[in-house]
């Protein structure tokens, strides 16, 4: 019996204990939701939570990469956008260009993004400024392609499939997506030379480029692949509300950067799990849902939604203190 | 300050070389301002100086806001939320007799501070990153903001606010003067303080700054309390300039974006320790003017937000020629 016990403890400590907590917390949702409304627990609602949350996860898996370098994407908001609407710009098109909707838009979201990374790598610029600036462009260059109306293109029979037909196990094809993007970043973070020079770069840049790798070339490929996944993303919701339009992103770029961080990815680089972002995406759609379930006013669920993370922060994500 | 002319002249150089973010900005202004002058349809009168200067300190006080964290090498995202949250609080409470809305000015400045100061006790005493943390409290105070003004609306001593967006004797703008006052009442004064001091040296290197007895804890708290302060000044002014109060989370979140984007033109590192308010102040009629320009110069409304991107991209990259001086790759990683 002790044994047991001791063992138990020991494979906890082995956990992150960031994860734990939000594991903790997403319990304490359910069962909070669940004490409000007993349909909260339904297959039903919950698998309706998931299609919901596979659109963030699949934003949050590339805030992550960047996260752990120790940089930040703001461009989120308007990349996603771009990959809505130029999906249904290229679904507008007759004939075999439609059908090259979806991966037209996750090239252009793949070239905001090396944009992105070669201002961080080679020119040197604070990530957050430099995407805040790309961010902007692309929202102008969306305003010039739009003249500042919603598109009237349709989103494509593949896209609205993608996002929103359950085709294996009544499961939403948007959380299979989420799940295979989830596996690739996963092999990728774990088992390639890449992925452990991401954590690296997050913790010392300068000792990388003193082992002699490619660290323009690593920072490149996470913005990159960051760009991509918002595009991507924005495809998925594209598909889901059939259309794209203004903005569509603005709601993304909180949450996501919440959900990293609520996983346990350090802000400032070098350290978090994949698993840890899984559980921050589902925490956040959570808490997001059930805030709209009790039919708070948007003023409430904006204070409550800071103050939520703020409290899971202090208990699990304080830095360092200034010490000797 | 010593009698050699060699000295002296060192001073001087050394002098222009810390302050050559600002002067660059201060330059670009006042030549991008001079074509605007010249290029304007209706001459430089008086209406469209004091408009451009209302609309520049609008964002200059926000600037500011920006910076004095920036300066601690730390970052208020909240910086729009506070903004848009006090000219909702302003647009209750700045109304009535003279003393009610002299008292309701105070009260506008205590609720910047307020919210300053919480950002500080997260930040400083809940050590979180501020960029999440004030991300977060962000949230919290549009959320207030929404609470107070569900509809954009309010009402206003329009006394009051015509005097503070209004300009003395049809020839220097209320709203320039205000800022001026701001800076010397508050900004100098702080420079000049050990608080002060120590925000620099926090932003230089904070554990260098511990470990030479600098308040560290009690000098970050202040520099997020004096970005609430600053924030609420703009709140303020903002509801000068349009009679009411609006929980607008566009408004918010753009002058959040350009109060960085301000700071960075203006010459401060976004790393800390180098830059100040003044280097800000020009950062943002910078900005300011940018837009005015493609006013006058009749560009297509809908091609000017790209433009202004563009813009933006490049002063923000142009910062890259100091890797022209770095003599070793390796000083490029920290």
């Amino acid at each position: 019996m002790t044994v047991a016990v001791a063992r138990f403890a020991q494979v906890l400590r082995r956990v992150d204990r960031a994860l734990l907590a939000a594991i903790g917390c997403i319990i304490a949702l359910l069962v909070a939701g669940a004490l409000y409304d007993r349909n909260f627990l339904s297959a039903d609602y919950l698998v309706q939570q998931l299609q919901v949350a596979a659109f963030l996860g699949v934003i949050a898996t590339g805030v992550m990469l960047v996260v752990l370098l120790g940089h930040i994407d703001l461009s989120i908001p308007w990349v996603v956008t771009v990959g809505g609407m130029m999906s249904t710009a290229a679904a507008g098109h007759a004939g075999p260009i439609s059908s090259l909707a979806i991966p037209f838009a996750v090239a252009c979201g793949l070239g905001i993004g090396i944009i992105n990374g070669i201002g961080v790598a080679y020119l040197r610029v604070p990530s957050m400024i430099f995407t805040l600036a790309t961010n902007t462009v692309a929202q102008g260059l969306m305003v010039v392609h739009t003249g500042g109306f919603a598109p009237q293109e349709h989103a494509t029979p593949a896209m609205h499939a993608l996002a929103v037909e359950r085709w294996i196990f009544d499961i939403p094809n948007a959380a299979w997506v989420w799940a295979a993007i989830g596996a690739a970043t996963v092999v990728m973070l774990r088992r390639t030379a890449f992925g452990r020079r991401v954590y690296a770069i997050g913790n010392s840049e300068r000792a990388v480029f003193l082992s002699r790798s490619n660290v323009s070339r690593v920072v490149i490929t996470c913005f990159a692949l960051s760009g991509a996944c918002s595009a991507f993303a924005g495809v998925l919701l594209a598909g889901y509300s059939t259309k794209a339009y203004q903005a569509m992103g603005d709601p993304y770029l909180l949450p996501a950067i919440a959900a990293v961080v609520l996983g346990g990815t350090s802000i400032l680089g070098g350290r978090g799990s994949y698993l840890g972002t899984v559980a921050g995406v589902i925490l956040v759609t959570l808490l997001q849902s059930i805030l709209s379930i009790v039919q708070m006013p948007e003023a409430g669920r904006q204070v409550i939604y800071g103050t939520v993370i703020i409290a899971m922060l202090l208990v699990y994500g304080r830095g360092p203190k200034v010490v000797t | 300050m010593t009698g050699s002319p060699t000295t002296r002249a060192h001073d001087l150089r050394y002098w222009l070389a810390s302050h050559r973010g600002p002067m660059l900005a201060a330059a670009l202004f006042v030549a991008m301002f001079a074509v605007f002058a010249i290029e304007h349809p209706a001459g430089l009168g008086a209406d469209i100086v004091n408009t451009a200067a209302n609309k520049g300190v609008l964002l200059a006080l926000v600037a500011i806001a920006q910076t004095i964290p920036v300066l601690t090498s730390g970052l208020d995202l909240s910086v729009g939320s506070v903004f848009v949250l006090t000219n909702c609080v302003a647009s209750t409470v700045m109304t009535g007799t003279p003393l009610e809305s002299g008292l309701g000015v105070a009260l506008v400045l205590a609720v910047g501070v307020a919210c300053g100061a919480l950002n500080g006790v997260v930040v400083v005493f809940g050590r979180l990153q501020p960029i999440i943390a004030t991300l977060a409290t962000g949230a919290i105070y549009h959320g207030i903001a929404l609470w107070l003004r569900p509809a954009p609306g309010g009402e206003v001593n329009e006394d009051l606010a015509d005097a503070i967006t209004g300009s003395i004797r049809d020839v220097v703008p209320v709203s320039i003067v205000m800022l001026v006052a701001a800076i010397a009442v508050i900004w100098i004064p702080y420079r000049r303080s050990v608080l002060g001091r120590a925000a620099y040296a926090i932003g230089s290197s904070q554990q260098a700054a511990y470990m030479s007895g600098v308040p560290v804890a009690r000098a970050k708290f202040v520099a997020y309390v004096l970005a609430g302060l600053f924030s609420a000044l703009a709140g303020i002014l903002l509801t000068g300039l349009t009679y009411s109060g609006e929980a607008n989370a566009l408004l918010a979140g753009s002058y959040t974006l350009s109060s960085i984007a301000a700071v960075v033109v203006g010459g401060t590192s976004l790393y800390g320790g180098s830059g100040g308010a003044i280097g800000s102040i020009f950062g943002a009629f910078v900005l300011r003017t940018i837009g005015d320009l493609l006013f006058v110069f009749d560009m297509d409304p809908l091609s000017q937000p790209l433009f202004l991107g563009i813009v933006l991209l490049i002063s923000v990259s142009l910062g890259s020629f100091r890797l022209l001086e770095v003599k070793k790759r390796v000083d490029l990683y920290r």
